[in-house]
């Protein structure tokens, strides 16, 4: 038995390090040591007594990372069906968009922001649904039915709205994103449970095999019985209840919605994170704590651009180049390379010590 | 063979090695021009993976290749391409949406001033095609309007565009029929005169010795011996591929077994069962504890009726009774419900899942029956999946390893798992031993008894006449889409007069020129 667990502990950290997101938390790390060098003081944090909150930039960037957490778990199951979902960012922009618009004239109890919460919540899903209705059923390209749904859903944010930026204050709405627990935004660690349930459906359950499954071989998983279309129903609806949650979450910080820029180009964040975090475009096996990692990165790499006063003209291509550089680490051909070029390196130098 | 030839490929002492399995131990091999040289063993020896070092997919761990006498260093398939060496593999690699001439040149188009001479190209692709025998192929047509068999041959052209010298054949019949490999053979036999060495695999052994001069013999990963083809007797050979005594491999499995088991009550019946332009309509009634053999040629509509019963296609008609109940099986999901279960002819791409494991690919169908709420509790899973590893003698014994790794025998016997842990009532298995060794389909043979003296239906479809004969209590025999014979297999039936049932029906009907030679 001993002789048996010795080399599995050492496969465990062997597959650590050559897991597809050690690349991601790397690059976490290295940009945390570049701001560190900007500013010594960048990781320290501060207690607040006054609403018992820690303050520092860390903990600014752990709030900025719950919307892409969401949306980046639910494209990651919608990937690895060998989908994709571009409507992410307006589906969030329509939950903002009604929770906003019914604050606005509700009174300021926790009632009416359950109800508003409801209301995104349920729209989301009802969008959610119909793309999965347009893949599943009416059998069109996820490509091409979640860009019709992109469109359309802010097109619905700006009927909801009247085409206002509608603004709305509740307390117990706003403390959504703006309060605290133990000292944790309260954003965050909603964020991490909903992930942490998510990831918990899916293993537990048989939909995460199932839905590898019909990514990976949609013929032979249809004769072993597997019910792609319900399926799909289901993981387009959890992508759309995400984005809904998502938007949510980036409504509630400013307590206003902006039609034209809340979710804005998210679809692309959500999908980056989905393939940092190691899971392929082409489907089939999906990482949840990956794509968790992806959208952590993408946060860091947010808050960095603005800390290192990068002028904002200039930030889509700093963001571009960070995650060209990871994509290209993580490529097994250039790993390939890499590693043969180190051996070359070793080689003649033991060469060398024979001669001598 | 004369003793002044000397090799063109020489292989010595070649070893590889996966993480768990040792895939070639110290194999030597030689492959002389113009002979056709046929690799023997059975799924798992190192067939396959002999071959991949020879085109450069794989890189041995030791051993050297001698090419024409000369040391070869092969780092990747364009080396083994530039060399010399060309491949055409068991499923047709060419573009079936670009035109002959195009799959035949690509890569080694004609160039003029500018850019590619696209007549002058078809031109040398019709040269070619000729060369082989292909007069008739219009190079301007696109491939995917040809047979299989043209395809195969049209992938052979594609090697002799570049004056290959060696030719590795990998299982380039598995899909053909009769007249077309006779077709095959034909290109084999004038490749050869012309002085190229050929490499040939196949699992018939029929065409092994109607075509090859020489054959090696691997088992687990291991050279066995070469032979002239004609030194060596069938009985011998098999022998040596499966390293068992000689009276154990002439006993067939099961073979004195077939008439024990009891046919029960019948669990599905259908009546006008049928899918346009699949099959017309038909009765077909299965029993508990009966084997029914599908006979036909490629094509006759027996896969057709199959995916019909399982629900794998809608049918257009019928009316369906699963035991006493009127029920409509539209998908497979609904036929996996009602206890009907359907092994693929297309193992590859409609059965196992590539990436998944073993034990996933077991678990698959069982826990699509159940939805995905509830999952296959552990202790469950293990159970089932540990039982049929062990009872089907999957190989190697780890189930969490990735299905692509195991070779098509096993993978076979995986998904056979598969559909047994469903606990199916009827169980339909199309061409379940194509192309897997003879250990394997005998041990698939023997659970197909096994089964159907447990009490489950059992449909069975075969090309190869002989096993349906010896397998099945019944057998239903099919031409062109429709049933035309129900035959009981009472003793006194054989291959032959199957054959002459196919090739009398319909001699009145003016269907003579369907007609089997």
């Amino acid at each position: 038995m001993t002789t048996e667990s010795a080399p599995k502990a050492g496969e465990r950290r062997s597959s650590i390090l050559r897991s597809q997101y050690f690349g991601g938390i790397l690059a976490i790390v290295l940009l945390l040591v570049v701001n560190l060098i900007k500013d010594p003081g960048y990781l320290s944090i501060g207690y607040n007594s006054a609403n018992g909150a820690l303050v520092g930039n860390v903990i600014d960037i752990l709030r900025a990372a719950a919307p892409v957490m969401m949306i980046a778990v639910g494209m990651c199951l919608v990937i690895a069906t060998s989908g994709i979902d571009l409507s992410v960012g307006s589906v969030m922009v329509v939950a903002g968009a009604v929770s906003m618009e019914f604050l606005s004239t509700a009174p300021d109890t926790v009632g009416s922001a359950l109800l508003a919460l409801g209301l995104a919540l349920g729209l989301s899903l009802l969008l959610g649904l119909f793309n999965g209705f347009l893949v599943s059923v009416v059998g069109l390209q996820p490509f091409i039915s979640t860009l019709v749904m992109m469109m359309a859903g802010r097109g619905v944010a700006k009927v909801v709205t009247g085409g206002q930026n509608t603004a709305a204050s509740n307390g117990a709405f706003r403390w959504i994103a703006n309060g605290y627990v133990f000292g944790l935004p309260v954003v965050f660690l909603l964020a991490l449970l909903v992930v942490v349930l998510v990831a918990v459906l899916v293993r537990r359950s048989a939909l995460g095999l199932m839905i590898e499954a019909i990514g990976m071989d949609p013929t032979a998983a249809r004769l072993a019985g597997v019910n792609r279309r319900g399926l799909l129903m289901a993981v387009y609806s959890i992508s759309g209840i995400m984005a809904g949650i998502a938007g949510v979450f980036a409504t509630a910080s400013v307590m206003t919605v902006d039609v034209s820029k809340t979710g804005d180009q998210m679809e692309m964040d959500a999908i980056l994170a989905v393939v940092i975090g190691g899971t392929s475009l082409a489907g089939g096996k999906f990482n949840i704590a990956g794509a968790t990692i992806g959208a952590l990165l993408i946060a860091t790499l947010d808050k960095t651009v603005v800390f290192l006063g990068i002028s904002s003209s200039a930030t889509p291509a700093f963001k571009a180049i960070v995650i060209v550089v990871l994509c290209l680490l993580q490529s097994k051909r250039v790993r390939e390379a890499f590693l043969r070029r180190k051996s070359a390196v070793a080689a003649p130098q033991k060469e060398k010590e024979v001669v001598a | 063979m004369n003793a002044a030839t000397s090799p063109i490929i020489e292989m010595r002492d070649i070893s590889i090695s996966f993480p768990g399995v040792k895939a070639l131990d110290g194999v030597d091999f030689r492959l002389l021009p113009g002979e056709v040289h046929t690799l023997m063993g059975e799924n798992g020896a190192g067939k396959s993976t002999l071959i991949k070092v020879l085109t450069g997919v794989y890189t041995p761990d030791q051993g050297s290749i001698l090419f024409d006498g000369a040391p070869l260093v092969i780092n990747g398939t364009a080396d083994a391409q530039q060399a010399g060496i060309s491949t055409v593999y068991q499923e047709v690699n060419l573009c079936t949406n670009l035109t002959v001439g195009e799959n035949v040149m690509l890569g080694n188009e004609t160039r003029g001033r500018f850019g590619i001479d696209w007549k002058r190209t078809h031109e040398r692709a019709a040269e070619v095609l000729a060369r082989l025998g292909l007069h008739d192929v219009d190079p301007r047509r696109p491939l995917g309007e040809l047979s299989l068999a043209v395809q195969q041959l049209v992938a052979i052209s594609r090697s002799m565009v570049t004056n290959s010298r060696v030719l590795i054949l990998d299982e380039p019949t598995s899909s053909l029929d009769n007249v077309e490999v006779e077709q095959l053979f034909t290109v084999i036999r004038q490749l050869r005169s012309e002085g190229v060495a050929i490499l040939f695999v196949s699992h018939f052994l029929d065409q092994v010795y109607a075509i090859s001069d020489r054959m090696t013999v691997l088992r687990n990963g291991q050279f066995i011996g070469e032979h002239l083809t004609r030194d060596l007797p069938r009985h011998e050979l098999i022998a040596e591929m499966i390293g068992k005594e000689l009276s154990l491999v002439q006993s067939p499995a099961g073979d004195e077994s077939r008439r024990d088991h009891v046919v029960g009550e019948v669990v599905y019946s259908a009546s006008g069962l049928g899918r346009k332009g699949a099959i017309e309509p038909v009765d077909v009634e299965l029993r508990r504890g009966e084997v029914l053999g599908l006979a036909g040629l490629l094509g006759s509509g027996r896969t057709e009726l199959a995916r019909l019963i399982s629900g794998a296609d809608k049918p257009d008609t019928g009316e369906v009774t699963v035991q006493g109940a009127r029920v409509s099986i539209k998908t497979p999901a609904d036929g996996l419900k009602r206890r009907i279960a359907l092994s693929s002819e297309n193992r590859r791409d409609e059965g196992i899942i590539r990436d998944l494991s073993v034990r996933e690919n077991i678990l698959l169908g069982l826990q699509s029956t159940r939805g995905w709420a509830r999952p296959v509790p552990r202790k469950e899973a293990d159970g089932l999946v540990d039982k049929y590893v062990r009872e089907l003698n999957v190989r190697p014994a780890d189930p969490s390893r990735p299905i692509r790794n195991l070779s098509g025998g096993n993978q076979q016997k995986a998904l056979l798992g598969r559909w047994l842990a469903t606990k199916p009532d009827v169980l339909i298995l199309d061409e379940p031993t194509r192309g897997i060794d003879i250990g394997a389909k005998a041990e698939i043979q023997q659970q197909v008894l096994q089964l159907a003296s447990e009490g489950v239906a059992i449909v069975f479809i075969s090309s190869e006449l002989e096993e349906v004969v010896r397998l099945c209590d019944r057998i239903l025999v099919l031409k062109d889409h429709r049933l035309i014979a129900e035959l009981d297999n009472d003793g006194s039936l054989t291959a032959e007069s199957i054959v002459s049932v196919i090739a009398n029906d319909g001699a009145d009907a003016d269907r003579t020129e369907r007609i089997p030679s």
